[in-house]
């Protein structure tokens, strides 16, 4: 049975000149054990879908879907309390920004620790222990020691595996990254996904990666979405994609590629499609 | 023929100030950098983030100066923690930052942005600069009828543009560019580069490129320097660099660099399902 499983989901927002959709249409399934990686450009409406999902979007938003249920439980007629107790407990979410998304008035111990105070009722020796537990599976050195510092004494990268330790606190059953490693250094980028994939075989999670870098779903996927301007272009497994592109966009967005590059100028997308034919060909 | 630019052992010290509780230190950014580039070329950068090639773009722009070493532009030496720039200086190095939401002045119109470098270092006139505005914009791809819109009204990509277009408006020999597709989009990455490319075929433009993304490097660079903690630790063409690298560093760089093809994918799945 699949963990998540979206259908039709619509995005909108109430603009001035009418309402936009930012999603439109998108239908997906992940299953426990499986990476699944959303590849898009910027405004394709990939992390809004994610969002949307969890609940997480301001009442301006107009969220309509078919179906939308996770681990077969409705999430789209569920109260909000319901809700926040299955958000951070059983899907959690890692996001772009790790400086950003960590409060900087408190440490990061406390920032962990108050995941296990609201979804488990463990003491408050056994929460530190975890904790303490949790830094030791993301490689974070001297955790007891570190437990205790501000996110301003850490580095991006070591930001970043707090906040993959706060994600796991609960062992989530579905992980969404939201371009977890795009404010990092190669190296640490590295790091953070060697570890993001350890962990996801470990604990058998549900694995949503969020991302613009096709080396990075090269490196991670089992399976790969495409999105384009709110719709999904292309679903196919990793290698058929990269093997044999079925639609135009994917074959123009991986020819846009440096590493692909055969003459002394890169193909650009705009030049040789229109939105039109995008969207000929696009799977629902 | 004399490289339009040349560094002789550059170093850079920062000394941070002490107080009644912390001691007085200094950092070295940079240490010993020394390397050329002739004319029409582009000499690419690479390390992360605080190995000190963004210290090193301040000092070939001439916003900083260096604590030892020499620094010849077109042969000549410069110094400016000696004497004063001249304009005609000034106008020989140009450079494009990373974000190009950041380096845009809201309040000003694009017009505007483009003309002010000729006002503050040319006596050229309101008609002829508004001329040359517009004839820059059309080069990098943009209608004069942006001239009079501003900056928000613009996406990332053509913003990256204006950005551009400012810095070819008083003929450099030299550009600078500081990261300048990292905060673009594939698409958008793609087009910004064959610009780049178009406009170093055009005006023999001298490219200093700073990047961490090496599928870009290898794409657009002819020497690459690889740089670790302030010192240049790999420098040579891009053949040497790519196909034979010798230190440690650029071997983990490269190892780290997430590929795109077939062959790695179909390696990471057989890893995958023998696991």
């Amino acid at each position: 049975m699949s963990l998540l499983e979206i259908e039709n989901l619509v995005v909108e927002f109430q603009m001035a000149a009418g309402p936009f959709r930012a999603v439109d249409g998108v239908s997906l399934k992940v299953s426990a054990g499986e990476v699944l990686a959303i590849v898009g450009e910027s405004g394709s409406g990939k992390s809004v879908s994610m969002l949307a999902a969890m609940g997480l979007l301001p009442w301006t938003a107009k969220v309509t879907a078919d179906k939308l249920t996770f681990n077969g439980r409705d999430m789209l007629s569920m109260s909000d309390s319901e809700r926040r107790k299955i958000i951070g407990k059983e899907i959690a979410m890692i996001f772009q920004e790790p400086i950003a998304s960590l409060n900087p008035c408190f440490t990061v111990g406390f920032q962990i620790e108050e995941v296990l105070r609201f979804h488990t009722d463990l003491g408050k020796k056994a929460r530190r222990d975890r904790a303490i537990e949790l830094f030791d599976a993301v490689g974070i050195p001297n955790p007891e020691e570190r437990l205790g510092h501000f996110p301003h004494q850490m580095s991006g990268g070591q930001c970043q595996r707090v906040m993959i330790a706060t994600a796991l606190a609960c062992n989530p059953k579905l992980l969404i990254a939201d371009e977890p490693t795009t404010a990092l250094d190669v190296t640490i980028q590295k790091q953070i996904l060697d570890l993001l994939m350890k962990l996801q075989s470990e604990h058998q999670m549900g694995l949503i990666m969020i991302t613009h870098n096709m080396g990075v779903v090269a490196e991670t996927a089992d399976r790969v979405i495409v999105q384009y301007k709110g719709r999904k272009i292309e679903e196919a497994d990793v290698l058929s994609l990269f093997e044999s592109p079925k639609s135009a966009y994917t074959r123009a967005l991986l020819s846009a590629l440096p590493d692909n590059a055969t003459g002394d100028r890169l193909p650009t997308i705009a030049e040789f499609l229109s939105d039109q034919e995008i969207f000929e060909g696009a799977v629902r | 023929m004399t490289p339009v630019l040349e560094a002789r052992d550059l170093t850079r010290d920062y000394h941070i100030p002490g107080s009644f509780f912390k001691k007085a230190r200094t950092v070295h950014a940079v240490k010993g950098v020394s390397f050329a580039v002739e004319q029409g070329k582009t000499l690419a950068i690479v390390g992360e983030s605080g190995c000190g090639k963004s210290t090193l773009a301040r000092i070939v722009t001439m916003i900083d100066p260096a604590t030892s070493g020499d620094m010849l532009i077109d042969g000549q030496k410069v110094d400016i923690a000696r004497e004063t720039l001249t304009s005609d200086m000034r106008r020989k190095v140009q450079i494009v930052f990373q974000n190009p939401y950041g380096t845009l002045n809201p309040r000003k119109k694009i017009g505007d942005i483009l003309t002010e470098p000729l006002i503050i270092n040319t006596k050229i006139g309101a008609d002829e600069r508004r001329d040359r505005a517009m004839a820059m914009l059309k080069k990098v791809g943009l209608e004069e009828k942006h001239y009079g819109r501003y900056p928000h009204m613009f996406s990332g990509g053509q913003r990256q543009r204006v950005a551009i277009a400012r810095a070819l408006m008083l003929n450099p020999r030299l550009l600078v560019l500081d990261e300048p597709v990292s905060a673009l989009d594939l698409s958008v990455q793609a087009q910004v580069l064959n610009l780049l490319a178009d406009l170093q075929d055009e005006f023999q433009l001298t490219y200093v490129f700073i990047s961490h993304d090496l599928s870009v490097v290898r794409y657009i660079a002819d020497d690459v320097m690889v740089m670790y903690y302030g010192e240049a630790v790999e420098y040579g063409s891009r053949e040497e660099v790519f196909s034979n690298p010798q230190h440690s560093y650029t071997k983990t760089l490269f190892a780290a660099t997430p590929r795109a093809d077939v062959e790695s994918i179909k390696a990471r799945l057989a890893r995958k399902n023998a696991a």
